[in-house]
């Protein structure tokens, strides 16, 4: 199960944190302050795994952005990889070539991609198609919101059934 | 400013880009301020805010919190959000309670409240909601309320996919923080059968709640096993188009892939044949597949493929049963060892080294040792270095160990600082057990230490002296060998106390070469002395006693080092004193008793190797035998040893000791000379006979000692007054015992004329317990000597439940033997009155500390206690029940002890009386 997800900038500014499991937030903040130094210090070619306490570190960066995550100790490496990877592609598609910025005017809709993929540290939807309809299907709904319209939300099931 | 998406709450746009405008965390902090102020009033004053406004200040808040500063407001107006009945309101309120209120929050009622509307609301994006939010929180509190609807919610067949989806891993939530709060027998079988659901979704979460219930409860969930097979061959022989958006970068599902073969690793190879054929196929097809050519170039590709790959030979070495499979697994991985990917390095070496522990591809793996050697020295990942090193440590055996060790030896030199340590100690433990010719294994250890001394822990260094003490055949080349290491210009501490063990062991083997004669040695090791530490120096002054035994003829240059003004006045007392002591035992002292002293170390190294061989890695674990040089417990170890070798204090048991009267004489002198080897602790000072100070004592004496408060356990103050502490350390192993008694002076003052006298019972001397392991009883005497010698008679707590060994066995047993164990004469029984409170737990350990053991589910009633022990004496084993009745209503106990032997029974009941 994965036991936390960071995202922070190379200048170790933290732009979203998820934690899969309760935490103090006096150990949140020491954590992600302890994790953005190392992996920050880490080199280009160096693997991209390492150990840290009892959990394994997992981590990749795109662009100016750095995506880690902790995992346990029969967690599959690899493959937390491509979840950061599938999350990349989630955020690229909704957006439209994701940069930074994006995720810090629209941290919340980071938040509710996020949901739609990743709940209670395990995998819940890897179909990008999925995914993005679910959160096509929210942004309708506060369209419609907006434009005042009401009593449209019980018809709306329709958009979360295959 | 980027486009927002949606609604844009323009408010919160602006301000997250004044926070990006600041210039310093000055200004920063200052608008955070600012703007806290504003929503502060806002939502105390403002009684017209509307919904839309307060999702743009909880918003705002919540950005404020994300940036790391504390939001102590807004979390009422938050769980207001969650009853609104707009959608992305609501949706805000649950974001703002997922990660910004704790499960321990007041506010939880009234969030819980809000679940439960939104789970009712039949409407499947608010059901959504509120999982998600469950899911984020998991609290205990949510699982007692709400938890209970959600199985019914995970398995209906009313339920729409994506509900079903979040109720799998918000269920999983809950179960890990609260496993017992949702009770899942009445669901087990519809949650398995979620395994094949038409929804690949549904199955990838339910995979995972279901392989968290399976590590709780296997057997119940034991017939998932067919359906995962089942799932994961439809899988991997699915053709990349099958699976459509399951498919990723051209690999089938490699998520869900993954967790069935994880799943699959929590039971045993599966029994039905036609179950495990299939099986055996996917593993053989994943294994095949990963050695076609990549239909991409994307690392994507390639991850996710090798991703199912190594999670699959994970599995295929938790089944640890397929020699052919597991072969082939360890030839694939031995490809990835110099692919380009540095990950794929990493994981490759990582997985071998669970292959090298399997006895059918620990030869498969040892295949590949020149390029694991390679990867130790050019990887320039010290994460993928250290992997290296695990490797190589667990693919070492007796073939290959010399070339693994030179390797890891040759790295060392140059290794981070960072693994040193563990190097180090991987380096010891493998030249240990995989030695044959320990002339090798002294090399390896003394090179160590040339290399590496600072990582060279007290484990290790006493490791190598232990086994040159046991091995005769090392001991001569032990000493040159040191001899030679310690003329190096710059040599590491260790190696100086190493050598000062050694020579002054063993010194006298190389001292017919006249280039390590008597004298060059001494002043090889002293050269050395002024740069140790005081510890060390202690050390080498011992050295130098023991050389006056061993080469009498250098006794005066070594009485001038001793005697020397350095050393008389050193501001380090314990240095002081040994100087003393050894001066003048070297002056007065007969050969023999410097024999004794000799024989002293050796005796306390032995054992010490007897301990450690019961377990060869002993060294990694380090604790017991974290001592301070030769320790102060005397030996108490059957010994039929011959009348003239002088033995330190024995405590035989099953042996009647006074059969030579010189003895007893010979063991206070014994004893005496532990006490100046005794190392030094804060505050304590251990005292010497020899001393010539005058000092006025008085002895108050308060004799408060219980010795009954030793029976349930091994250690503690024996007597204590204002001016001495006398403690007791002992240790028991089956018949044998050791017994060490430390004397602290709680003065300022020496002690003059202290002595001390060992008196055993006259039924020991004459042999009358001789079968039974029963008791000594010692007396020390001491005297002062203002006209005023106080002598204290002391009983040793050595009695005969100290050599009982705790004895598991099951019901059966139990009451088969107590029933064989029905001759009157064999039980004793005795009811008392409690002394001390009845608590359950004290009363557990006392009987734990007694030696006994506590039996589980024998008797109904859990107040009962149900032991069982061995007596161990040197000729036989008595086996002894106890049954021990607490009756908390009258305050009573009644115990019933039932052995073969009938004084036993009696004995162990007088005993155990006095302790309840």
């Amino acid at each position: 199960m994965m036991q936390f997800m960071l995202l922070f900038s190379r200048q170790g500014k933290l732009r979203l944190q998820k934690w899969f499991s309760a935490y103090p937030d006096r150990v949140k903040k020491k954590t992600t302050r302890e994790l953005i130094t190392l992996v920050l210090a880490r080199k280009p070619k160096m693997c991209s795994f390492l150990e840290w306490k009892d959990l394994k570190i997992v981590y990749k960066r795109y662009a100016s952005l750095y995506f880690c995550c902790a995992i346990e100790r029969d967690d599959n490496e690899l493959l937390t990889l491509e979840t950061i990877h599938r999350y990349v592609e989630l955020l690229d598609k909704y957006f439209g070539s994701v940069c930074e910025l994006d995720i810090i005017f629209n941290f919340e809709k980071a938040y509710f991609m996020l949901d739609e993929f990743l709940l209670g540290g395990e995998v819940q939807e890897t179909s990008k198609k999925n995914v993005l309809k679910a959160i096509a299907a929210q942004d309708l709904l506060q369209e419609q919101e907006l434009e005042g319209s009401r009593g449209i939300m019980e018809d709306l099931s329709f958009f979360l059934t295959d | 400013m980027p486009t927002v998406k949606g609604d844009g709450m323009r408010g919160l746009a602006v301000f997250i880009s004044d926070i990006r405008n600041c210039k310093s965390k000055e200004a920063e902090i200052k608008r955070i301020n600012k703007e806290l102020a504003n929503i502060r009033s806002k939502f105390k004053g403002d009684k017209t805010l509307d919904g839309y406004q307060k999702k743009k200040y909880v918003c705002k808040l919540l950005f404020i919190f994300l940036l790391g500063h504390d939001i102590d407001f807004g979390h009422m107006e938050a769980v207001n959000l969650l009853s609104s009945n707009k959608y992305t309101e609501k949706q805000i309120g649950y974001l703002f309670i997922s990660v910004l209120v704790g499960a321990s929050s007041d506010l939880m009622k009234l969030v819980i409240q809000s679940i439960k509307n939104d789970l009712v609301s039949r409407n499947p994006i608010h059901i959504n909601l509120a999982l998600h939010c469950m899911a984020n929180v998991g609290s205990r509190e949510m699982a007692d309320s709400v938890g209970g609807d959600i199985p019914k919610l995970l398995t209906s067949g009313e339920t729409i996919d994506s509900v079903k989806q979040i109720a799998g891993l918000t269920l999983l939530r809950l179960q890990r923080s609260s496993p017992e709060m949702i009770p899942l027998g009445e669901w087990t079988s519809r949650i398995i059968h979620l395994l094949n659901d038409q929804h690949m979704g549904v199955v990838t979460s339910a995979t995972s709640l279901i392989e968290a219930l399976v590590r709780k409860n296997p057997d119940e969930y034991k017939s998932c096993v067919s359906l995962a097979v089942s799932r994961l061959s439809r899988i991997v022989t699915a053709s990349y188009t099958d699976l459509q958006d399951y498919t990723y970068y051209f690999v089938p599902a490699p998520w869900l892939s993954v967790k069935l073969l994880r799943l699959l690793q929590n039971y045993p190879p599966p029994e039905d044949p036609s179950v495990r054929t299939r099986l055996t196929e996917c593993l053989e097809t994943i294994l095949n597949k990963a050695q076609e050519p990549p239909k991409s170039k994307k690392v994507q590709h390639s991850n996710a493929k090798n991703a199912v790959l190594f999670e699959a030979i994970n599995l295929i070495i938790h089944m640890d049963s397929d020699p052919n499979l597991l072969v082939r697994a360890c030839n694939q991985l031995g490809q990835f060892l110099q692919h380009k990917e540095t990950n794929l390095r990493y994981l490759a070496l990582e997985s071998m080294c669970l292959l090298a522990t399997s006895e059918f591809s620990h030869e498969a793996v040892k295949k590949h040792q020149d390029t694991v050697i390679t990867a130790l020295k050019t990887e320039r990942d010290v994460s993928v270095r250290q992997r290296a090193v695990d490797l190589l440590y667990a693919m070492c055996d007796r073939s290959n160990a010399e070339e693994i060790v030179g390797e890891m030896l040759e790295y060392l030199e140059s290794a981070d600082y960072s693994i040193r340590e563990e190097m180090v100690l991987k380096v010891a433990i493998l030249a240990e057990k995989y030695a044959v010719d320990y002339t090798w294994y002294v090399d390896v250890i003394l090179n160590l230490i040339r290399i590496a001394g600072d990582y060279v822990s007290e484990e290790v260094w006493y490791r190598v002296i232990q086994i040159v003490i046991n091995r005769d055949d090392v001991q001569g080349y032990a000493a040159k060998t040191v001899f030679e290491a310690l003329q190096a210009p710059a040599c590491h501490e260790n190696m100086v106390k190493v050598g000062g063990y050694i020579l002054g062991e063993f010194g006298n083997l190389i001292a017919g070469d006249p280039r390590s004669s008597p004298l060059v040695q001494f002043q090889l090791l002293h050269s050395k002395y002024h740069l140790c530490s005081p510890n060390t120096r202690g050390l080498l002054l011992s050295t130098y006693i023991k050389f006056i035994n061993l080469f009498p003829e250098i006794k005066a240059s070594i009485q001038e080092i001793l005697g020397s003004d350095n050393n008389l006045r050193n501001p380090d007392v314990e240095l002081q004193q040994r100087c003393i002591e050894y001066l003048q035992l070297s002056t007065v002292a007969s050969p023999d008793v410097l024999v004794g002293l000799h024989n002293i170390t050796l005796l306390l190294f032995r054992s010490l190797a007897k301990l450690k061989k019961k377990k060869p890695t002993a060294t990694a674990e380090g604790g017991e035998e974290k001592e301070k040089e030769p320790r102060t417990i005397p030996q108490a170890q059957v010994n039929n040893a011959e009348p003239s070798a002088p033995v330190p204090l024995q405590v035989s048991v099953g042996l009647p000791i006074g059969r030579s009267t010189a003895r007893n004489r010979r063991l206070s002198v014994n004893l005496k000379m532990i006490c100046s080897l005794m190392p030094p602790l804060p505050s304590f000072f251990f005292f010497f006979f020899l001393m010539k100070f005058e000092a006025y004592l008085f002895f108050y004496l308060t004799i408060i000692f219980l010795i009954s408060r030793f029976f349930c356990k091994q250690n503690g103050v024996l007597f204590e007054n204002d001016l001495l502490q006398i403690g007791i350390k002992a240790e028991y192993r089956q018949n044998l015992a050791r017994v060490g008694v430390f004397f602290g002076n709680k003065t300022t003052f020496q002690f003059t004329n202290f002595t001390s006298n060992l008196v055993l019972p006259d039924s020991i001397k004459s042999g009358m317990y001789k079968n039974r392991g029963c008791i000594l009883c010692k007396c020390f005497k001491i005297w002062c000597q203002s006209g005023q010698m106080q002598k204290l008679n002391l009983k040793l707590p050595v009695i005969i439940s100290k050599f009982l060994e705790p004895a598991e066995m099951n019901s059966e047993a139990f009451f088969t033997r107590w029933k064989a164990l029905s001759q009157p004469d064999q039980e004793c029984q005795k009811i008392f009155k409690a002394q001390f409170p009845q608590d359950t737990e004290q009363v557990k350990q006392k009987v734990l500390g007694f030696g006994l053991s506590i039996l589980q589910g024998i008797d109904p009633n859990p107040d009962n206690f149900v032991s069982s022990a061995i007596l161990h004496t040197r000729n036989q084993q008595v086996g002894c029940l106890v049954r021990l009745e607490p009756n908390k209503q009258m305050q009573m106990y009644r115990l019933t002890i039932r052995s073969t032997k009938p004084e036993i029974s009696k004995a162990l009941g007088d005993l155990l009386e006095t302790q309840f």
